[in-house]
C-alpha cells in the first residue's frame, strides 16, 4: 500500500500475514489436526497405530467420516442442515439389502435403484425446506424419523428380522458392486511387501502376502469426492452460487442467482454421499442393519463445524471439513490404540466442537468487521 | 426535453389481495438524468421500484420500456433488459470477497477442455478496475465485503450494476444507513454515474441528498404520485412539505407549476 495514495484510508490497518492466516476457514482444523497427530505419536506410537495396518484403520474410519462431511459441508455452506443424514444411511443400506437380497434382483440394479431413490429423498427434503421456507432444521429432523421408522419396519414386515445378510454372496461377480467394496493398488503392496517397507504374513494361508492388500475404494471415494467438491466450491460458478445461496439467498436472488435450485441440489448431494456411505458399507459387512448410521448426521455436522465452516452458512471449507473428518478418524482409532476408555471419545467430540464454534464465531468477527 | 425516456411507467397500479399499494403511479426516466422518488415510509416507494425491477407484476397500468410495451416475469428479465437494482441492505454479502460479490450471478468463466472454471484473474482485474473508476482503491479484490464501510458496498454495488451494461440504475435508499462523508462519496458516485448517460432512479426520503443531485423529483404519497418537478422549479421546503402528506397541497400545487 502506498502512503502517496490519497483514497487510501489512513484509518486502515495493514492487516499482518498472520491475522491474514486466522482468517482462512481450514485454520483450526489444520492446527487440529497437527495437534492430533503430535498428541497419538507421543502417546501412541509404539501400539502399532502408525504401521500399515494401522493406518489403514484409521484411514478407513475417517474416510467414512469425510464422505459424509463432504455432503454436509457444501450443503451447510448453501445455508442448510440436514438431520437426515444418518438414517438416510441406514434406509439406504436396507434397501440395497431388500432389492438384491430378499428380490433376488442383481445387485448393480439394487444399488442404482437406491441411488436414484436417496437422490429423490433428497431432492424432496430441499423442495419442502426452499417451498415451505421452514428452516431445514425441522423438515430433516421429520425425515430423521420417517427414514429411520421405515428402515426398521420394511425388514421386519417382510424378513422378520432387522438386519439383513448375504449382500456378500449376492456381490459375487458383480461389475458394480466392487466400486464400492473393492480393493485397488494390490500389487503396489504386494511390492512394497517384497521390498520390506511393509510388513508380510509370516504364517498362515496369507503367508508372504503383504498385511495391507490394498486401499479401499471407500478411501478412494472420500478423496475423490472432497476434491472434486472442492474444485467445484473455490473454482467454479456453480460454488460462487453455493456460497452466495448461503450468505445471504435474498441478496443472491437479486442478482439472479437460482438459490432455490441450488439449496435442492446440495439437498441431493448430501443424500447422494449419504448413499455411498451405505453403499460401501453394507457391500463391506455383507449385510444392512436397520441400525446403520445412527448419530452419524451429527458427527458430519461437527467435522464440518471443525473445518471452519459457519453455521449460518455462506461461509467454510471442504478442505477443512475433510480435515475435520480426519482429527474424528484419528480421535476414535487413536484412544483405542493408546488404550483409554472409547466413551472418552464423546467427551472429545463435545469439547472440540465447543472450541471450534467459539474459534469460527471469532473468526466470522474478524472478517466481517462486527464488534 | 428532447431525449426520449428509457423507462416510462404509466398508472401503475398494484393490489396486494385487499391492500392497493400503489393506486396509479406515473414515471419516467430519461438517459442521463438523476430521477428522484421521495415519500414517506409506507408511501409505495419499495413496491414501486420492485414493480419496475421486475419483483412484482403491476395489477394495472402499463410499463413502455424504449417505447415498447413490456412485462417482466422476474428480476432478471428486468435485469437483461438493463434495468439494474440496488437494494439497500442486500446489495452484498459480507463474507464473500469483493470479486465474487461483483461477479455473483454472472461469472466469467473459462473452458478447461469439457469443464468450465470461474476466470479469477479476469473477474479480479475488472474488479480492480472498476472500483478504482469509481474511486474506491481496494486493498485487495479478495478482501471480504464485510470489511468495506456501507458507503464503499453501496459503491461496489452501483460499479456492477455499471459493469454490466445497466441502462437504468434503481437505488434504493443508498444514503439512509451512512454518515456524512459516505453519503457524499455515493452522491458523487451517482453523479459520476449519471455523466456515462445512464438514468438514475434515487429513492430516499431525505429530501437534502435528493437536492443534491437531482434533475427531476417526484413525490410519492398513499400509493399516488403527486407530482414531478424539474430541478429549480421546487423548494426544498416545498418538497419537504409535499412527503408530509400534502396539508400545504394547496400552495404547493402553484410552486409545482400545474403539472399535478
Amino acid at each position: 500500500m502506498s502512503k502517496t495514495d490519497a483514497t487510501v484510508d489512513e484509518r486502515i490497518k495493514e492487516t499482518s500475514k498472520l491475522r491474514k492466516a486466522l482468517i482462512r476457514p481450514e485454520l483450526g482444523a489444520i492446527v487440529g489436526t497437527i495437534a492430533v497427530f503430535a498428541f497419538f505419536i507421543i502417546f501412541a506410537g509404539n501400539s502399532g497405530m502408525f504401521n500399515a495396518q494401522g493406518v489403514l484403520n484409521w484411514s478407513t474410519v475417517s474416510a467414512q467420516f469425510m464422505i459424509i462431511a463432504v455432503g454436509a459441508c457444501m450443503l451447510m455452506i448453501a445455508g442448510e442442515f440436514d438431520l437426515s443424514v444418518g438414517s438416510m444411511i441406514g434406509f439406504a443400506g436396507m434397501s440395497i439389502a431388500i432389492i438384491s437380497v430378499t428380490l433376488g434382483w442383481p445387485i448393480w440394479v439394487a444399488i442404482l435403484l437406491t441411488f436414484a431413490l436417496c437422490i429423490a429423498i433428497g431432492a424432496l427434503n430441499g423442495i419442502i425446506v426452499v417451498r415451505t421456507g421452514l428452516p431445514s432444521f425441522i423438515v430433516t429432523l421429520a425425515f430423521l424419523f420417517i427414514l429411520r421408522g421405515f428402515t426398521i419396519f420394511f425388514p421386519q414386515l417382510i424378513e422378520r428380522r432387522t438386519i439383513i445378510g448375504g449382500i456378500s454372496e449376492a456381490a459375487e461377480g458383480d461389475w458394480l458392486a466392487p466400486l464400492f467394496g473393492g480393493k485397488v493398488g494390490g500389487g503396489f503392496f504386494i511390492w512394497l511387501g517384497d521390498l520390506g517397507v511393509i510388513e508380510v504374513f509370516s504364517r498362515g494361508t496369507r503367508a508372504g502376502q503383504p498385511v495391507v492388500d490394498g486401499i479401499p475404494m471407500l478411501i478412494i471415494w472420500a478423496l475423490g469426492l472432497v476434491a472434486i467438491a472442492h474444485i467445484i466450491l473455490t473454482r467454479t460458478q456453480f460454488g460462487n452460487w453455493i456460497f452466495a445461496a448461503g450468505g445471504d439467498a435474498q441478496a443472491a436472488r437479486y442478482v439472479g442467482v437460482p438459490v432455490n435450485r441450488v439449496k435442492i441440489q446440495m439437498f441431493m448431494f448430501t443424500a447422494f454421499c449419504a448413499c455411498v456411505f451405505a453403499t460401501c458399507q453394507v457391500i463391506e459387512f455383507g449385510s444392512a442393519g436397520a441400525d446403520r448410521g445412527l448419530l452419524k448426521e451429527f458427527e458430519a455436522i461437527i467435522a464440518v463445524v471443525i473445518g471452519g465452516a459457519l453455521l449460518t452458512g455462506g461461509y467454510g471449507s471442504v478442505i477443512g471439513a475433510a480435515l475435520g473428518a480426519l482429527i474424528f478418524g484419528v480421535v476414535q482409532q487413536g484412544l483405542f490404540f493408546a488404550g483409554v476408555e472409547s466413551s472418552l471419545f464423546r467427551v472429545f467430540l463435545g469439547v472440540i466442537l465447543l472450541f471450534a464454534v467459539i474459534l469460527n464465531t471469532y473468526i466470522r468477527r474478524i472478517i466481517t468487521g462486527e464488534r | 426535453m428532447t431525449t426520449e425516456p428509457i423507462i416510462e411507467m404509466r398508472n401503475i397500479e398494484k393490489h396486494f389481495g385487499p391492500v392497493i399499494a400503489l393506486n396509479g403511479v406515473s414515471f419516467d426516466i430519461r438517459p442521463g438524468e438523476c430521477h428522484c422518488l421521495l415519500g414517506d415510509n409506507g408511501a409505495g416507494k419499495s413496491t414501486f421500484i420492485k414493480t419496475m425491477a421486475g419483483v412484482h407484476k403491476p395489477t394495472g397500468g402499463e410499463i413502455l420500456f424504449g417505447g415498447q410495451a413490456m412485462h417482466f416475469d422476474s428480476p432478471r428479465d428486468a435485469m437483461e433488459a438493463g434495468i439494474a437494482t440496488v437494494y439497500q441492505d442486500l446489495a452484498m454479502i459480507p463474507l464473500m470477497s469483493v470479486t465474487r460479490n461483483f461477479w455473483m450471478g454472472r461469472e466469467p468463466v473459462r473452458k478447461v477442455g469439457p469443464f468450465k472454471f470461474l476466470d479469477f484473474k479476469t473477474a479480479n482485474d475488472v474488479t480492480m478496475s472498476e472500483m478504482r473508476k469509481m474511486g474506491i482503491n481496494l486493498r485487495s479484490p479478495q478482501q471480504a465485503v464485510g470489511t468495506l464501510s456501507g458507503g464503499e458496498r453501496q459503491t461496489v454495488a452501483i460499479a456492477r450494476a455499471v459493469h454490466f451494461g445497466a441502462k437504468v440504475l434503481i437505488l434504493d435508499e443508498p444514503t439512509s444507513a451512512l454518515g456524512v462523508r459516505q453519503t457524499a462519496n455515493v452522491l458523487s458516485t451517482i453523479d459520476r454515474v449519471r455523466k456515462t448517460g445512464i438514468g438514475i432512479v434515487f429513492i430516499t426520503h431525505n429530501v437534502r441528498h435528493a437536492m443534491a443531485v437531482g434533475d427531476r423529483f417526484t413525490v410519492l404519497n398513499r400509493g399516488k404520485t403527486l407530482g414531478t418537478a424539474a430541478r429549480g422549479e421546487i423548494t426544498p421546503e416545498a418538497l419537504q412539505d409535499l412527503m408530509a402528506g400534502g396539508q400545504e397541497m394547496a400552495a404547493l400545487e402553484g410552486s409545482l407549476g400545474g403539472t399535478v
